[in-house]
């Protein structure tokens, strides 16, 4: 029968194997995969200011990038491929809420220099190896609108 | 209640259900906003609004974990806590941060990064917050006449907790090194060291509620926390598979994510074994609903909605989707927020020396908070599955696919409507309950 010392052991032993097995992943991820798969090179300092600008107004808090954020508007990822700079600058410069299909976004008329970095970043991230990820539409249905 | 310093818990109990109650105002905002009533857009907009909701489900729930530990530490250690000012000035503090980050997403004061929107200077505040904590707790155990395993366990699940919150506060250049030390945090936090929290103050509720002996109860919270943290760790890669990290995660992933939901199943047999073999029958029902409830919705929420889109062929669909929300909502209910009621209904009684555990609202506020629950999880079922198949598969617009899934979210607010009136009632009682008092001491054996 199964003794609490035993349980002990089971749960030191399991916890500190999985956590060296995880941080030997995470070290090789981090030191020679990602820098890969993401292009770290072309990480200008336009992008990182695009990346700062992301962040410091909460765009995750509506949409999602690599799949990652809220649900309430379109996953970015993709958007430069989507829909090209003039589009994506139209909508960060826009002084009145940009709002194609009714739900409204923040209106943040941001500069231009702005929304170059922004575009930047949105580029950057577009590069980015994500193991197939978003995945294209098994059908490519035609809307009426 | 057997030391008087613990009376401390009240006053983190009660600032929990307030923030959990400014939580629930947030989520119908969001609830509306969806269904296309986003009338509050110039003043909250949907992003202050969502990082607002997330936030506060998060200082809510440490804030009970916080109460259930300044109750359970000195009762296992068998000693008061080391300093019942310092407790006090903890939980201001704790109130002090949590409103400026609060007041401050209002005001475009953030960093957007989900979860851990908190500004880096306010940051710091948090760290110094929770070192006086476990300062506390720390001394209070390394004075006290008894180390116990539950009280090792929680201990050691809110250590881990403060240090993994330290690589989310790193800046990174690059948004997938952002990303993959995110879920350090975020998924170290709830699918590892917290479930070490919640494993603590199950077992310290099944040994007072079921009087099953210790030792035993004790044995299987080694076999359940190893478990978890055997599937957890490495789990944490199902958070990896999409973000520009490799593909290995894919496979490690994918398996060890599989297995998340065995420390699951193990807390639901093991809560409703431990009350099957307890002879002892304790007056307080509702306690042990909300004990057996936690191990149960826990299993179904956390393990069984996790385990739907955590494979990686399901999740390429689903990621990024409403899916995400169907299991995030279910599972911190049942995981998180059942065991601080579950805390909080233990006890209570023991530190206002009143026993109001029969009353017939107290099983009204399980039910309804319960069932209302399920529905809301249900309609995000319902929308996130029309939207992975709309805009994932057919490749819909997403603003005409929001469009028509609107009608979601109207079962979604009402579903939520019987959730509030739930916990509406379970805060009733609460206050019902009135203040702790030194009256409600129990003698000392």
């Amino acid at each position: 029968m199964l003794s609490k010392s035993h349980a002990r052991t089971f749960f030191l032993g399991g916890t500190i194997l999985s956590f060296a097995v995880f941080l030997g992943l995470s070290w090789h991820t981090l030191s020679s995969e990602v820098p890969k798969q993401t292009n770290e090179a072309g990480l200008t300092p336009e992008v990182i200011r695009g990346k700062h600008l992301w962040e410091s107004n909460n765009c995750m808090g509506c949409h999602t990038i690599f799949g990652e954020g809220a649900y309430y508007a379109p996953e970015l990822t993709k958007v430069y491929e989507r829909r090209g700079d003039a589009y994506i600058k139209a909508a960060l410069m826009s002084p009145v809420p940009w709002s194609p299909r009714g739900r409204k976004m923040v209106a943040y008329a941001l500069p231009e220099s702005d929304a170059n970095d922004l575009v930047a970043f949105f580029k950057w991230v577009n590069e980015v190896d994500l193991n197939g990820f978003p995945p294209k539409p098994k059908y490519k249905v035609s809307q009426n609108k | 209640m057997k030391y008087k310093s613990q009376k401390v818990a009240y006053w983190f109990f009660a600032l929990s259900m307030l923030l959990l109650s400014l939580q629930i105002i947030y989520g119908f905002i969001m609830g509306f906003a969806h269904m296309g009533y986003d009338n509050l857009h110039d003043f909250i907009p949907f992003n202050t609004a969502r990082a607002v909701h997330t936030n506060l489900l998060v200082v809510w729930l440490l804030s009970g974990f916080m109460g259930a530990a300044y109750y359970i530490i000195p009762e296992e250690a068998e000693n008061e806590l080391v300093s019942v000012k310092w407790a006090y000035i903890q939980l201001i503090s704790l109130a002090v941060v949590g409103v400026v980050a609060i007041v401050g997403y209002h005001f475009n004061y953030w960093e957007g990064r989900k979860f851990l929107e908190i500004p880096r200077p306010l940051d710091w505040l948090v760290v110094a917050n929770v070192l006086l904590f476990l300062g506390l707790i720390l001394f209070t155990l390394y004075k006290g006449k008894k180390r116990t395993t539950t009280s090792l366990v929680l201990t050691m699940g809110l250590v881990f907790a403060a240090l993994l919150y330290l690589p989310g506060m790193i800046w990174f250049d690059n948004q997938t090194m952002d990303s993959f030390f995110r879920w350090w945090v975020v998924h170290l936090w709830v699918e590892g060291v917290w479930e070490l929290i919640m494993g603590g103050i199950l077992a310290f509720l099944l040994i007072k509620i079921t009087g099953v002996d210790r030792e035993v109860i004790e044995k299987w919270l080694y076999v359940i926390v190893g478990l978890t943290f055997i599937s957890g760790i490495l789990g944490t890669g199902h958070h990896y598979y999409y973000i520009g990290a490799p593909k290995y995660w894919l496979i490690i992933g994918g398996i060890f994510s599989a297995l998340e939901p065995l420390a699951f199943l193990g807390m639901a047999l093991f809560a409703v074994a431990m009350y099957r073999k307890g002879e002892k029958k304790h007056p307080n029902k509702i306690a042990l609903m909300w004990t057996l409830g936690t191990a149960i919705v826990s299993f179904v929420g956390a393990g069984l909605l996790g385990l739907a889109h955590t494979l990686p062929q399901v999740n390429l669909w689903t990621h990024g989707t409403l899916v995400t929300a169907m299991h995030g909502h279910l599972a911190f209910w049942g995981a998180y927020g059942m065991i601080v009621f579950a805390a909080i209904s233990y006890m209570m009684p023991n530190m206002t020396g009143r026993k109001l555990y029969d009353s017939g609202n107290g099983l009204t506020a399980f039910w309804l908070s319960n069932i209302g629950m399920i529905g809301m999880t249900t309609a995000f079922a319902a929308a996130g599955v029309a939207q992975v198949y709309m805009e994932r598969i057919m490749g819909l617009e997403f603003g005409d696919v929001q469009n028509e899934i609107q009608v979601h979210f109207l079962i979604l607010v009402l579903c939520a409507t019987l959730f509030t009136t739930g916990v509406g009632i379970f805060i009733y009682e609460f206050i019902r309950y009135g203040q702790p008092t030194d009256e409600a001491l129990e003698q000392h054996p």
